[in-house]
């Protein structure tokens, strides 16, 4: 097996706000009608976590499930243990109309940390940092590219496609530069 | 700018997170309809100034369609629904009326 790389083989950056690309990092989306009656003991049997109320997302460790959409959640997890949960699912929702997708290689992950973190995304993304809660996934954009972003420890997680990686990337440094913090000191 | 919020995940999303699809409650004429059917439901839209119903996708967000009761003259928004309903529900309607007291569904 060929050995996964992250998108940009951990680029860092450290401005007012330090910025890392970090990965390979574990994602399945799973998709299914949130009424289906098997998928809380499914999801809870593959990752050990309950389905996250609308807009949430819950963390136990390494593993996070978020809410994505009203039919579409995205577990993240170590990246050896994507194959393993997915055959889990798979078996626990057998015979039941769902999709669980490896899309580990398909995002890039980029952690924005620091006392201001918020202010680099502030300047990026139409959400109001003041009103995202502990626990909330936003999906969102940032300038021009759709990415989805939570608060985790003392900065914040953000996913976005790997295409355009090298873009969002940019887009961080950018935000990040010395001297250009929003919020008063 | 424009702010509604997406009844399926409640966020107050704004205008650039958002697709706009034009009018909501278009009735599809589709294969056996008259010429006339088929060209009103292909071209003919309202466009008026004032009370407006229209679809929009949070595109940004979690990517479901709703529908939007707007004025296009203020831009003020009267309230959002669900997408899966065949006309617009009662409060989006009392609410117009109380903000529109001249305007009439139709």
């Amino acid at each position: 097996m060929s050995d996964p790389v992250s998108a940009l083989g951990h680029a860092a950056f450290d401005g007012f706000a330090r910025i890392r690309e970090i990965g390979p990092l574990g994602m399945i989306t799973l998709r299914a009608r949130a009424d289906l009656p098997a998928l809380p003991a499914a999801v809870a049997a593959a990752t050990g976590l309950g389905l996250p109320a609308v807009r949430r997302i819950v963390t136990a460790g390494d593993r996070s499930i978020g809410w994505m959409s009203p039919d579409e959640w995205l577990i993240v997890l170590p990246y050896a243990e994507v194959a393993q949960t997915q055959a889990r699912l798979a078996e626990a929702l057998h015979g039941q109309h769902h999709l669980a997708v490896d899309v580990s290689d398909a995002r890039a992950v980029f952690r924005i940390e620091g006392a201001r973190a918020g202010d680099v995304l502030m300047k990026l993304s139409p959400v109001d940092q003041a009103r995202l809660e502990p626990g909330e996934l936003r999906r969102t954009r940032a300038a021009q590219v759709a990415c989805a972003l939570w608060r985790d420890g003392d900065g914040y997680t953000l996913v976005c496609f790997r295409s355009v990686a090298g873009y969002v990337m940019g887009l961080l440094t950018h935000s990040a530069q010395p001297g250009s913090e929003i919020s008063p000191a | 700018m424009l702010l509604l919020t997406c009844p399926c995940c409640g966020i107050a999303a704004e205008e650039t997170e958002l697709a706009p699809g034009g009018e909501a409650h278009l009735k599809r004429f589709g294969p056996g309809s008259s010429d006339d059917e088929f060209e009103s439901y292909m071209f003919a839209r309202k466009n008026p100034k004032g009370v407006h119903f229209e679809r929009w996708r949070h595109t940004y967000g979690c990517g479901k369609w709703f529908l939007a009761a707007r004025c296009t003259a203020t831009l003020e928004v009267f309230g959002t629904y669900p997408a899966q309903v065949p006309a617009p529900p009662p409060e989006i309607i009392a609410r117009i009326k109380a903000r529109r007291p001249d305007w009439s569904p139709g």
